[in-house]
């Protein structure tokens, strides 16, 4: 392997070791959401306010693993005119300041065979990919063609995830483990970190790489929460989307909101101003 | 032999099709289905509850129909499976029985269900009452319109009807709905899906549940005419009631095997639901890979059909595979076609066909040549005569 091709998976290794808080902090933004530039401007704001890492989502017809607030805004994306070139171009403007982990449904890695889509992704600096709906069993092709470029192939786990099953995914995984902290799917929610704990330990012994929470993390109570269960990393979506949706200034709002969630973070444990 | 010891029958891929795409959530979820499924169908008791109540509950075996009339007109004997005549009136009842029984044995007490023309919707709350257990059912707003009487029915028989909003608001969107819920409240809730579609093990789970029209029609047109027919031929939206009719005669390489898919405004538009016939790149829909309606970077497209449960972008794995292999294939027929044949029908033998299967017989009607028609009439259409009576198409 060349020393370019360790970029990607090396990136995020540092960008875990080097975040400086309880946990690193990665904010979900959907590119093309409300438009392709604002999405732009929605990440570099969440870099200004203590990203450490970012997931970038490709808007799909039909996101199965995705709560209502993140599908409308999807949908909203495409009819906008979002489409996959526009997207690796907000990928290729944010990644000089921030490791970028794109979060992609399995049809639209497929679509032009997924040696080719990870190809074109590796060309715009992004390091990881995420597919919510590639299971282990069906992961052998997309995780060779990332390995080959030094994209990290982020896996998820569940809490329904039997232990060995765990075992396996943590095994396979680049970057780090995406472990869903609730049975459903992505959304604000209120009060289930009393599983946190378990949730983490569970996912923690299963593998080397660092342990990234998300799914229904809204607050930064919650993400606080998600550090003290141990979590490496804390992944915030829905949340963010919503302020990005409703605000006349998206990228303002969501700055605003992700500033919040890194002081909640932060490692002297100071409450944040709200 | 221990039950843990059975080896499974159910197959994941067919060719390059089929597998599992869903969220790592459902995966244990279609393990455990996948081991109760090889556990029941090798358990007598099991198959004897769900064969007596196929039998005594669902009016099973169905009759095989020579259409006097019909062959009649085409100069060659024509015959109808008659799925119409099972409870509920469709062939949905013979899956719906089976999995829900299965869900049962599982220790599930919720039960959810995706429906198009509300035919599946309706053979689920029929069973979930039958057994006992909650019922939600997901159907598109659009759908909830155009098959009123069949919300109607799902209420009365104590289901929860969901309409869904989103996109084109039909079949596709209710199936994601469906699956949402499912990712959400796995632990409680079996997901009865309706068709041969959707992520291992389910394309092999409903075609097993389904084989037994064609098994049946099979030893039927034999005592009958003494003979295999010359074409099997049966609509396809996922394709339950054709994989279900062709399974029993895959192996007899001289009998033609025809899947009609919904043509909607013609195949050269963009308005259809025919994947399999218009083919292109195969796709992931619904937890599985197939033939797909979908553009150049792999965003699903919207399908078209009159029939609600042929308007659906993607078709089972194994129809796809069976396309590729050449032992099937699969046609086209559009809307204004199917509503001229499901008129045409309805006058000539005194039998209503479903609109979804008015596409089969807008096929045969076509068809000059042919020696001996075997046709799934898989369903009843009462409920297509708002859409049918509303439309403005000449009869």
């Amino acid at each position: 392997m060349s020393t370019q091709q360790a970029t990607g998976v090396q990136r995020i290794a540092d960008a875990f070791a080097g975040a400086h808080k309880r946990a690193a902090l990665m904010p979900y933004v959907m590119a093309g959401f409300p438009t392709l530039a604002q999405s732009i401007a929605i990440g570099q704001a969440c870099v200004h306010a203590g990203a450490d890492l970012l997931e970038l989502g490709v808007p799909y017809s039909d996101p199965l693993a995705d709560g209502p607030v993140i599908h409308e805004a999807g949908t909203r994306a495409l009819a906008a005119g979002a489409n996959v070139g526009g997207v690796l171009e907000v990928a290729r403007a944010l990644s000089p300041s921030i490791p970028v982990v794109l979060m992609c449904y399995a049809n639209i890695v497929f679509a032009p065979g997924a040696t080719a889509f990870v190809q074109r992704l590796a060309r715009t600096g992004a390091c990881g990919l995420i597919v919510p709906d590639l299971p282990l069993e069906e992961a052998g092709e997309v995780r060779k063609a990332c390995d080959d470029c030094g994209i990290a192939l982020v896996p998820l786990v569940a809490p329904t995830t039997p232990r060995d099953r765990l075992d396996a995914i943590g095994a396979s995984a680049r970057g780090f483990l995406y472990t869903v902290s609730v049975v459903g799917t992505t959304g604000e929610r209120e009060a289930m970190q009393d599983r946190f704990a378990e949730v983490v330990a569970r996912a923690k012994a299963s593998t080397e790489v660092p342990v990234a929470l998300g799914f229904g993390i809204s607050t930064p109570e919650q993400a606080r929460q998600a550090a003290d269960a141990g979590a490496d990393g804390v992944i915030v979506g829905t949340r963010l989307v919503r302020a990005a949706g409703e605000s006349q200034d998206p990228a303002g709002a969501v700055g605003a909101l992700v500033a919040e969630l890194a002081a909640g973070l932060a490692a002297t444990d100071r409450r944040s101003a709200s | 032999m221990s039950a843990d010891a059975i080896e499974s029958l159910v197959e994941h891929h067919f060719g390059e099709y089929g597998g599992q795409f869903v969220p790592e959530t459902l995966m244990p979820a279609l393990a455990e289905l996948e081991l109760a499924w090889t556990r029941a169908r090798a358990d007598e008791g099991f198959r004897a509850q769900l064969n007596g109540l196929l039998r005594d509950f669902g009016g099973r075996p169905t009759p095989l129909y020579r259409a006097g009339r019909l062959s009649e007109r085409l100069g060659r004997p024509v015959y109808l499976k008659r799925e119409d005549l099972n409870h509920t009136g469709s062939h949905k009842l013979n899956n719906a029985l089976g999995q829900v029984l299965l869900a049962k044995r599982m220790g599930k007490r919720r039960i959810i269900a995706e429906t198009g023309a509300g035919q599946h919707g309706v053979a689920t709350a029929t069973v979930c009452a039958l057994l006992d257990l909650e019922c939600v059912v997901y159907m598109g707003v659009q759908d909830t319109r155009r098959q009123r009487p069949n919300v109607q029915r799902m209420e009365l028989l104590g289901a929860t009807v969901r309409p869904v909003d989103a996109g084109a608001k039909t079949l596709k969107e209710a199936t994601s709905a469906a699956i949402r819920d499912w990712v959400t409240n796995v632990q409680s809730t079996h997901y009865v899906i309706g068709s041969a579609v959707g992520p291992a093990p389910y394309p092999s789970l409903v075609r097993d549940l389904q084989r037994v029209i064609g098994d049946e029609a099979r030893a039927q047109i034999l005592q009958a005419e003494g003979r295999l027919p010359a074409r099997v031929v049966a609509c396809v939206g996922g394709g339950s009631n054709a994989i279900g009719t062709f399974t029993a005669f895959l192996d007899d390489e001289h009998v033609e095997l025809v899947g009609v898919e919904a043509g909607g405004e013609g195949i050269d538009t963009a308005r259809h639901g025919a994947p399999l016939t218009v083919g292109g790149r195969a796709g992931i829909l619904h937890g599985s890979r197939s033939a797909v309606m979908q553009d150049e970077e792999g965003q699903i497209v919207q399908a078209h059909s009159i029939s609600a449960g042929l308007d659906y972008p993607g078709a089972g794995p194994q129809h796809a595979f069976l396309r590729d292999s050449g032992r099937a294939h699969y046609v086209a027929v559009p809307d204004e076609q199917a509503l001229r044949a499901f008129k045409e029908v309805a006058r000539l033998e005194g039998i209503i066909p479903a609109l979804e299967t008015a596409h089969a017989l807008a096929w045969v009607l076509e068809q000059d040549d042919g020696e001996l028609d075997l046709i799934c009439l898989s369903g009843r259409g009462d409920k297509d005569l708002a859409e049918v009576l509303g439309s403005h198409t000449a009869p």
